[in-house]
């Protein structure tokens, strides 16, 4: 699907998402890289329990649901990444005592799985229309045996993988927010990834951009 | 997170309109919502859409030792997580009342119906037998969970292939679904959960209720059945008086719209099959509505990368150099072992002590010049004197007796505080010399 054949040839799965499909939470979204797919609701800003109130801030909680069994490490590894990065671009000030949740469902794991509830996250944050100071998106590459870097790799290629690195970009400076990193890569290496991920994050905000123009458009 | 309260005009207003044969989404007294079944991309994974109620189910096998007292059944498992993004009154984690009673009616509904062959799923006889777990997740709650987890469950296990599993000698082999195709599991029947609602203390009667109508019943009332018209389980709460007619009259329901719901699973799995064969993808992904405004979908694209390299050489250039020597471990207090830093175990182990039994035996040579020779830090000539205080525990098997006449009043000179490494140090350097 991806393969990266001599210098240049980077690609990102087909992707796609949906708004608004649930009718319960104040912002749904679905996201899909792939075969990759994740389910994303955002409730808030709604009253907070008193032990979790924060008085000059919303509090946010994140919630990762995986498809068997109940959630364990792995999953509060992921839910904090999501977290703190959804953190760094809400306006979390302008709702003091509140509280904003955000619950993500895996529906299907093929690779790139955090990077997948990261653009899930940020899509049904805007979905629910709450006050961000900027967009984000997530974006994983992995290094080969060969030190080939494949971005949005599948399951199999991460399993390849000698290295793999998630990104959280941000739209307005193309900024790292989060990185979470697994094996071992050179100083270099690691600078190659983020350039790229820079690069890919472009296409994505472009995607985000275009699916709210689609949203908010009078006809198809 | 609280639930939205229902207001009392809402609720005088859903119970009139009830009273006028009239439901609030249009429908008639025994109109099911319209129901949508999909499937994912691996096996056993189905999500339902009822009205806007959506959940989804997803089946999971796995080899255990069976329960004692049937060592030839499989085991059955059942889960019905009440996510918070279904609604916001559900908690994560914890067991609430309604999810009890979900699980307990789906256990009813689908275990102890006999639904399916447990038998089948035994691979050694009182060692290994399939478990088949069946995690439901509620997304989106807009009333009549039950019967969406139900049709969700039973659509899921139909759907699920488990691997296949070959047995030589005492050898089980499972293998994977490259190496020969995943065998579905033996489903005998094919149990539904149908809901009735009960208003104004059994008056009016309505199929399939929504939130708002589960929210001012009286009473409700849960038949599972087969399209064979055997009744698996029944279960009335809220805790109404029912006229046998009322409940003869729901199970007749029950049955007509029992074997409506069978066929649309049929249907959808046969399709599911079909679209599986030709090889097609299927599964979420392909089941994303094109059509509509909120949903968009782009192709693979590539990203280009033709300046990464020089930016990335760039940056790493530009970059101060990371510093290259490791700074030497540095002990702050004679028995403060470091690990970790300068990759270097500070702990006084082996090496050390074969250094202090060379400068030992210099000791032993000439103890007067070692202040000369030394140029270490502090801390190790602390860590000699305190060796050369242990050189009294071993005296008893050390084949060098000299050394005990070196120093005999050094016992008292030894600090207290350090007197259990001292005697580890005195205990290694005794076994040096046994070796010697």
């Amino acid at each position: 699907m991806m393969e990266v054949c001599g210098s240049s040839n980077v690609t990102l799965r087909e992707f796609g998402s949906e708004q608004s499909l649930l009718s319960r939470p104040d912002g749904s979204a679905s996201f899909i890289q792939g075969n990759t797919s994740v389910l994303a609701a955002a409730y808030g800003p709604a009253e907070v329990k008193v032990s979790k109130e924060i008085y000059d801030r919303a509090t946010l909680e994140v919630l990762i649901q995986p498809k068997v069994g109940l959630p364990g490490v792995r999953e509060r590894a992921q839910e904090q990444c999501v977290r703190e990065t959804c953190e760094a671009s809400l306006l979390l000030s302008l709702h003091p005592r509140s509280s904003l949740t955000l619950i993500l469902q895996l529906i299907h794991d093929d690779g790139s799985l955090l990077s997948c509830f990261l653009n899930a996250a940020c899509v049904a944050l805007m979905d629910a229309g709450l006050p961000m100071s900027r967009l984000f998106c997530g974006v994983t590459c992995a290094i080969d045996a060969d030190g080939q870097i494949i971005t949005d790799p599948t399951a199999a290629q991460e399993k390849e993988s000698r290295a793999l690195m998630t990104f959280a970009i941000d739209a307005t400076e193309r900024r790292v927010m989060m990185s979470s990193t697994r094996g071992s890569f050179s100083v270099h290496e690691l600078q190659q990834c983020i350039a790229v991920s820079q690069k890919a994050s472009e296409k994505i905000f472009q995607f985000y951009r275009d699916s709210v123009r689609r949203r908010y458009s009078k006809t198809l | 997170m609280k639930d939205t309260p229902l207001s009392n005009c809402e609720r005088d207003f859903l119970l009139k309109a009830i009273e006028e044969k009239k439901r609030l989404d249009g429908r008639q007294t025994y109109d099911y919502r319209k129901m949508k079944i999909t499937f994912g991309t691996d096996f056993g994974c189905c999500f339902v859409d009822l009205g806007k109620t959506r959940v989804m189910a997803q089946v999971s096998g796995e080899l255990v030792t069976p329960k004692e007292n049937r060592p030839n059944e499989g085991i059955m498992f059942f889960n019905i997580e009440l996510s918070p993004m279904a609604s916001p009154a559900f908690e994560a984690g914890r067991q609430s009342e309604l999810s009890v009673k979900l699980n307990r009616q789906l256990e009813r509904c689908l275990r102890n119906s006999k639904c399916l062959d447990t038998e089948s799923l035994c691979v050694v006889s009182g060692e290994k037998v399939w478990q088949i777990r069946v995690d439901v997740h509620m997304l989106n709650h807009d009333g009549n969970l039950m019967d969406a987890a139900s049709i969700a469950a039973i659509t899921a296990l139909c759907h699920y292939r488990r691997p296949d599993v070959g047995i030589q000698g005492d050898d089980v082999t499972v293998y994977s679904p490259e190496e020969r195709d995943p065998i579905p599991l033996s489903i005998y029947h094919m149990p539904i959960s149908v809901s009735f609602s009960f208003f104004q203390q059994g008056t009016y009667l309505l199929v399939d209720p929504c939130e708002r109508e589960e929210r001012v019943m009286d009473g409700l009332l849960m038949i599972a059945m087969n399209k064979h018209r055997e009744i698996c389980s029944i279960q009335s709460s809220g805790g109404i008086m029912l006229l046998k007619e009322q409940v003869m009259r729901c199970s007749k329901i029950a049955s007509v719209k029992v074997s409506e719901i069978t066929e649309l699973i049929s249907k959808a799995l046969e399709n599911d099959k079909k679209a599986r064969k030709a090889g097609g993808k299927c599964g979420f992904a392909e089941s994303m509505p094109q059509e509509r405004i909120t949903a968009l979908k782009m192709d693979e694209t590539p990203v280009e990368m033709t300046d990464v390299t020089n930016r990335a050489n760039d940056i790493v250039q530009k970059a101060e150099a990371p510093p290259q020597t490791v700074p030497s471990p540095l002990v702050p207090v004679p028995g403060v072992g470091q690990v970790g830093q300068g990759l270097h175990n500070t702990w006084g182990l082996e090496e050390e002590d074969e250094e202090e039994e060379d400068d030992e035996e210099e000791e032993e040579n000439d103890n007067s010049c070692e202040e000369q020779e030394e140029t270490k830090m502090e801390e190790e000539q602390h860590e000699k004197e305190e060796s050369g205080g242990g050189d009294v525990v071993e005296i008893s098997d050390s084949e060098e007796e000299e050394v005990v006449i070196l120093h005999p009043e050094k016992p008292d000179n030894a600090p207290t505080n350090t007197g259990s490494s001292s005697y580890q140090r005195g205990a290694a350097t005794s076994k040096k010399k046994q070796k010697k």
